[in-house]
């Protein structure tokens, strides 16, 4: 079994576990929630083993590295910081229908590695370094939460549309509102404390490669951009009390410059994250 | 005159404008993402046309992050900081220091959590009770009689209402940082052939140049690929370092990501560049006799003392850059017909004569580029940076909780009535979960389930 077989197998578990946790939630299909969290945590083993034998192949190619050092490698990093956010989130707050709304980004990130190469490249001299794994782990689970935190933001818009209608209805098994706020907030706070870990990370090394912490490149700046977006969302949510509606807007937008950040630049803008494409 | 100033103190002290701050702040920094930074003023004119170039230039938007008014933003957005916390920080410190014993019990009931029930016992025994059971919870408590009865209080981190202000302030001493490396710190660059040395740099952007103090030689420079032959796998610098002044002088390889610092002037390896020459080492192997040269391409060159001539006749480079990869050598001892071959650049090559066998060893001669920083501000930022993260954590996950029991009596003779009440700065649901499972302590306790 190669790496690319089992992050093959991981990219069709997380989708099968995406449209399991939608049925719990379309069909109020109670019963196979069990299934749907099993298969969850299966993928994520799958996906992590598949992290670890790319890791393992480099290294019998003669060129190890950690596996976190292009679009395709991080993609994959990506889901997995997705599902193992939505696992905690599962296990804390014991409800399965904050699952369609989170294991959809997994396995879009998964479908997304998937249109990329896949071929283990040894590593440029400006990417041997240990901070390359402390940087990309911090971002990315940074940016899962925030996937997430997006997520939960759409299912808080879905259920507050309707709010007012019969009891039977479908979003009548969404949780609470106060609940789906509570979760946005404590996800952004979360994500917002890995985003400026990965932030600083990236400075340190940037440092000790370049001589120069901060440079304004195009990706520093867009990182930058997204840190002041939640932080407005944080101080607008601690100082003025917004929560409801703004704040799922909030993180809903906020996602949006991550994915800018994180996609967007690379391809769209030129710069030191060159080698963060292909 | 003093309301001005009020108005303005509120101004400044305002979440609004901080708001407003990191937003605009957000919004404009995309302009600098979208429009190439620091290219001369043709590039715009080519890209955007003179009119929008000569706009650009007003508003310095080809190097917006130092422009006038990036600097104003951001100055707005640290007086905002500075002014905010003076403003807050005393009312939050009160919270943190005060003593919560004399809070009057009347005030007591209006927490947001309160549980008030009965006990049998003396106002005394109860107190004791009740601290045993706050300490098994985790509440240290301490307590002070009142008039009517007594007040037992506990806390738990106090301090982590510090955390926000703990984040603004590690943002000043980023900001702080920053400023400390622009004024006293460079950045430069300097380009040293092997071989050679230098004693002074270039600054970055206007090729000022800086004085080192001490000299630094490039001893060899070496370039290697994978086996693809195509990725580059390491740029390695050989660097030796002369201060005369300091009678010192020491050897250091450097590499990308491993860069070296002597008084505190830091040295990384950052580019390169093929020169049109090579370094030849000869050995005769039956007298072990060994020479070096270093030769241009194209041109005869003599073994002083013997019959050796040899030169570069051609070379096949490996990239635009131009790298050689192989190049083709004339080798003569004036014996026989002279050896002409192709040998791979880096390699050794035996060449046998009908008198004599040789080690030919050729490498292409490289200038070194070396980007050359002193930042005397970073640990301050490293400083910040660390604080932040900190206080990050603190401000989020860290919450001010606060217990209070209060036991007094009740108007039938040996009982007494608990009231438990709480409150926490954030994080209430949680909170309340703690609440309820200390309340829960007190109405499983035997002492208090007999009245």
């Amino acid at each position: 079994m190669n790496s690319s077989q089992l992050l093959g197998i991981t990219t069709f578990a997380y989708l099968f576990s995406a449209i399991l946790y939608i049925a719990i939630f379309v069909f109020r299909a109670k019963k196979i929630g069990l299934i749907a969290t099993v298969l969850t945590i299966g993928a994520f083993l799958v996906n992590t083993a598949g992290i670890g034998m790319r890791w393992y192949e480099s290294h019998q190619m003669g060129i190890g590295y950690a596996p976190l050092s292009n679009m395709y490698e991080s993609l994959v990093f990506f889901a997995w910081s997705i599902a193992i956010c939505y696992l905690g989130l599962e296990l804390k707050y014991k409800n399965r229908v904050l699952g369609a709304f989170s294991m959809p980004f997994a396995a879009l990130a998964m479908i997304m590695a998937g249109l990329k190469n896949p071929d283990i490249k040894p590593l440029i001299p400006a990417l041997q370094s240990n901070w390359l794994i402390a940087h990309v782990i911090t971002c990315f689970i940074g940016y899962a939460a925030f996937a997430v935190a997006c997520g939960m933001g759409m299912m808080y818009l879905l259920k507050d549309r309707k709010a007012n209608e019969d009891p039977n209805s479908l979003l009548a098994s969404l949780p609470d509102l106060k609940l789906i706020d509570d979760i946005v907030h404590k996800t952004i706070l979360f994500g917002f404390l890995w985003l400026s870990a990965g932030i600083i990370t990236g400075a340190v090394w940037a440092n000790s490669a370049w001589g120069t912490y901060w440079s304004w490149d195009p990706k520093e700046t867009w990182s930058l951009i997204t840190w002041f977006v939640y932080a407005a969302t944080l101080h607008a949510r601690f100082t003025r009390g917004w929560g409801g509606r703004r704040i799922a807007w909030l993180a809903i937008i906020g996602f949006f410059s991550v994915i800018f950040t994180y996609y967007g630049v690379n391809y769209l803008l030129s710069g030191l994250h060159s080698y963060g494409g292909g | 005159m003093k309301k001005i100033e009020n108005m303005a103190w509120r101004f400044f002290a305002s979440v609004r404008l901080a708001l407003f701050a990191l937003l605009i702040l957000a919004t404009t920094s995309i302009i600098g993402t979208l429009i190439p930074q620091k290219n001369p003023p043709e590039f715009y004119v080519d890209a955007f046309g003179p009119r929008t170039a000569q706009f650009f230039q007003m508003l310095d938007v080809p190097d917006m992050y130092n422009s006038w008014w990036f600097i104003s933003l951001l100055l707005l957005f640290s007086i905002n900081l500075i002014v905010c916390t003076i403003d807050r920080l005393p009312n939050v410190w009160q919270m943190v220091v005060m003593n919560n014993l004399d809070t009057d019990p009347e005030r007591l009931k209006k927490m947001p959590n309160s549980k008030v029930f009965l006990a049998s016992g003396e106002v005394g025994a109860l107190t004791g009770v009740a601290t045993t059971l706050l300490a098994k919870k985790g509440w240290k408590a301490q307590h002070e009689n009142k008039p009517s009865g007594t007040l037992l209080f506990s806390q738990k981190t106090a301090w982590s209402r510090l955390g926000a202000y703990a984040v603004h302030l590690s943002i000043l001493l980023i900001f702080a940082g920053a400023i400390i490396g622009s004024l006293f710190g460079f950045k430069a660059g300097v380009m040293i052939p092997e071989g050679g040395a230098t004693d002074t740099v270039y600054e970055t952007g206007s090729e000022k140049p800086i004085p080192l103090g001490f000299s630094v030689q490039c001893d060899d420079f070496n370039l290697s690929f994978y086996a693809d032959g195509a990725t580059p796998k390491e740029f390695r610098s050989d660097l030796t370092v002369r201060d005369d002044a300091a009678n010192k002088t020491f050897s250091r390889s450097i590499i990308v990501n491993d860069p070296m610092d002597y008084k505190g002037i830091t040295f990384y390896q950052s580019s390169y560049e093929p020169m049109q020459g090579f370094n030849i080492s000869i050995t005769n192997k039956a007298t072990n006799v060994r020479q070096n040269f270093q030769i241009p391409f194209g041109q005869k060159i003599h073994w002083p003392d013997t019959d050796i001539d040899f030169g570069v006749i051609n070379q096949q480079v490996r990239s635009r850059m131009g790298d050689v990869a192989s190049l083709k050598v004339w080798f003569s001892n004036g014996q026989g017909e002279p050896n002409v071959f192709w040998m791979d650049n880096n390699a050794i090559q035996a060449i046998t004569t009908p008198t004599a066998t040789y080690e030919f060893q050729a490498s292409q001669v490289y200038a070194t580029g070396l980007q050359v920083a002193k930042d005397p501000g970073v640990w301050t930022v490293y400083a910040g940076c660390t604080l932040m993260l900190i206080g990050l954590y603190v401000a989020f996950f860290l919450s001010h909780r606060r217990v209070w029991v209060y036991i007094d009596k009740d108007e039938n003779e040996g009982r007494c009535r608990i009231l438990v009440c709480g409150a926490t700065s954030k994080n209430k649901i949680a909170f309340d979960k703690e609440f309820a499972a200390l309340v829960e302590c007190f109405t499983q306790d035997s002492t208090f389930q007999n009245a």
